[in-house]
């Protein structure tokens, strides 16, 4: 059975089209990545996936119920951690937990057990009594994580969970949510770390609020890397992505940390044409190979492509 | 003379030691980055440097300045985009520098404004309403008006937090043709690939910087090499390798996996071997140089 199906979501702000007829299905138990660029519209489907919108046109069956007809019975299956993580500042962990419990309605016994797994999971046992404030990004996002899943929900809707995370914080809370889908939860995720894409068992990426791709990770490096990708090792990697962004040979170019990508037709004749081209421009090359494509050099393939059709 | 002068500060708040006996120089024109796990004192240390927090011992100089006694010429010599920023989404682009040229008392900020927005390639939406931009140009608005009065520092606390990787990496382009200026940039950041791409960087845990260097020298505290294994069912091939004498580190990214071993020329192949002897395909591999992203990992996970 398919936890969400959506047929043909759409989200207008007056004259301003947020979300134009997606459709897209995800499994139950699937982790489910929702990809695109700021302001693609992601946060606007998933508000209206969640029943906190209604949409304007189209609909979509959340855990079987309709969004727009059966919003409070929506609501009660899913758990939903924004972007703005929704935990009280001012107030203790311990009370933001209480808090959620009460919303949720959660007997005094379900809350003292599910109590136990938020401190578990966010590692903060011993700061019970800490005003939320005080707690920094990391540790944060995992109370607030603890709080969106509380009731335990069969679907979960995570916006942007790890933004502004740091790389070992990010890897736990990457396990915490294998571990919800290992028990058949299904997850709805966003993201611009991109390797973290990797981990979804499906994608759709949307631009401008219409899907642009869908497909595994694999699916979607096969349909869409045509051409060879050389990474190439050397000195002041952005003049060096300006001299061969120019460059009619040049598919498609970008920095990746201190690295460049270009995209060639050729492998050999590739390599030779940039050690040329960087060589003239008194640029130190450290090394050229070709590479297995990642997501992120399918996203930013794709993404360019569309902003040169506008 | 140093940019950025910091000796022997610390920062209390409560029983939490925010800042713990910290040193640091940074130089004029230098692209510095702090990085660190969440809560070890990044934006409690960029706010001391902008005279928003006072230390509760130590001193702190910023161009010259004291920052306590002389906070007046700090101030006017510094732009602060926090993680916070905010414009005004019912103002234009031209509107938000406006106001943030009349907030720094610059009334002669015409050319000013049009260099930048040049700058950032904003002009063409220059009347647009700050609520209608991308997260992107958001950003470089953000970045802009942190520069209307011509600082020579400027210190930006997670600038890319929450952005996509394309428009990203258009920020770090103006962030480029910025440090042609002259100017000094100190930033904190999660992404370990920006860090890479300034002067120096600053590892900090528990307020106190334990790593400090260009990140080549950085990159030298990882012991050992790094195998990139690119395979089916990477969990399964984790788990495999992680119980393997030879391996004495594993890091996951996304579709593929760092191995860290002593001698890859030597260990390879008995990797590999052991991946297909549990039935996992293998479809690329190589030898990779190590990333501060690996280092960071590394130091952190233990």
């Amino acid at each position: 059975m398919n936890a969400i199906e959506v047929e043909n979501l759409t989200k207008r702000f007056g004259t301003f089209t947020a979300v134009d007829h997606i459709n897209f299905e995800v499994k139950e138990g699937e982790i489910f990545g929702f990809l695109g660029a700021n302001g693609a519209g992601k946060s606007t489907a998933i508000r209206m996936l969640c029943a906190l919108l209604t949409s304007t046109e189209g609909t979509a069956r959340v855990g079987g119920y309709d969004i727009n007809k059966q919003p409070l019975k929506v609501r009660e299956r899913i758990g939903y951690m924004s972007q703005k993580f929704s935990l009280y500042e001012d107030i203790t962990v311990e009370e933001n937990i209480d808090f959620f419990g009460k919303v949720y309605g959660l007997t005094d016994s379900e809350l003292a057990e599910r109590k136990q797994w938020v401190l578990d999971i966010a590692n903060l046992h011993g700061r019970e009594k800490s005003i939320t404030r005080t707690l920094s990004g990391g540790w944060k996002q995992r109370l607030a994580l603890g709080c969106a899943v509380l009731h335990r929900p069969r679907i979960v809707f995570l916006d942007e969970p790890t933004s502004g995370v740091d790389p070992v914080m990010r890897r736990r809370f990457w396990e915490l949510i294998n571990e919800m889908s290992a028990e058949g939860v299904t997850v709805i995720v966003t993201t611009h770390f991109l390797e973290e894409a990797e981990y979804c068992n499906d994608i759709i990426l949307i631009n401008a609020g219409k899907i642009i791709a869908t497909g595994s990770p694999k699916e979607l490096k096969d349909n869409y890397i045509r051409h060879p990708i050389l990474e190439v090792q050397c000195s002041n990697v952005i003049q060096a992505m300006e001299e061969v962004e120019s460059q009619p040979w040049a598919i498609e170019t970008s920095v990746f940390g201190t690295y460049l990508h270009v995209s060639v037709p050729n492998e050999e004749e590739g390599k030779i044409k940039i050690r040329e081209m960087l060589s003239a421009s008194r640029i130190d090359i450290y090394n050229i190979e070709r590479i297995t494509p990642s997501l992120e050099d399918v996203f930013i393939f794709l993404l360019e492509q569309e902003s040169k059709r506008n | 003379m140093n940019a950025l002068s910091i000796s022997n500060v610390s920062k209390r708040f409560g029983t939490i030691t925010a800042i713990d006996n910290l040193s640091l120089e940074v130089n004029k024109g230098e692209m510095f980055a702090l990085v660190g796990p969440d809560g070890v004192g990044k934006t409690t240390l960029i706010r001391m440097l902008c005279g928003i927090v006072k230390p509760d011992s130590g001193s702190i100089s910023v161009l010259g300045f004291d920052v306590t006694k002389q906070s007046d010429e700090v101030k006017k010599r510094i732009g602060y985009l926090s993680q916070k920023f905010s414009l005004y989404g019912d103002l234009t682009i031209d509107e938000n520098i406006e106001f943030f040229a009349e907030i720094h008392g610059v009334w002669d900020y015409k050319a000013r404004r049009d260099e930048l927005l040049e700058f950032t390639r904003l002009t063409p939406f220059r009347t647009r309403l700050a609520e209608k931009l991308s997260g992107g140009m958001k950003q470089k608005l953000a970045l802009a008006c942190t520069l209307i009065h011509t600082p020579e520092i400027i210190f930006l606390d997670e600038p890319t937090t929450g952005v996509d990787p394309v428009s990203r990496r258009d920020f770090w382009k103006v962030l480029s043709s910025l440090l042609r200026t002259g100017i000094t940039i100190v930033m904190t950041t999660p992404y370990l690939d920006e860090a890479e791409r300034c002067h120096r960087v600053a590892l900090m845990n528990e307020g106190k910087i334990v790593i400090l260097g260009t990140p080549a020298e950085v990159k030298k505290e990882m012991k050992g090499e790094i195998i990139e294994i690119v395979c089916s069912n990477i969990r399964a091939a984790f788990a495999v390798l992680k119980k393997h004498e030879l391996v004495r580190e594993i890091q996951a990214f996304g579709d593929r996996l760092h191995v860290v071993v002593e001698e890859s020329a030597r260990d390879a192949k008995m990797l590999l071997h052991l991946l297909h002897s549990n039935s996992i395909t293998v479809s690329d591999w190589r030898v990779v140089k190590p990333t501060l992203e690996n280092v960071f990992i590394s130091l952190m996970a233990k």
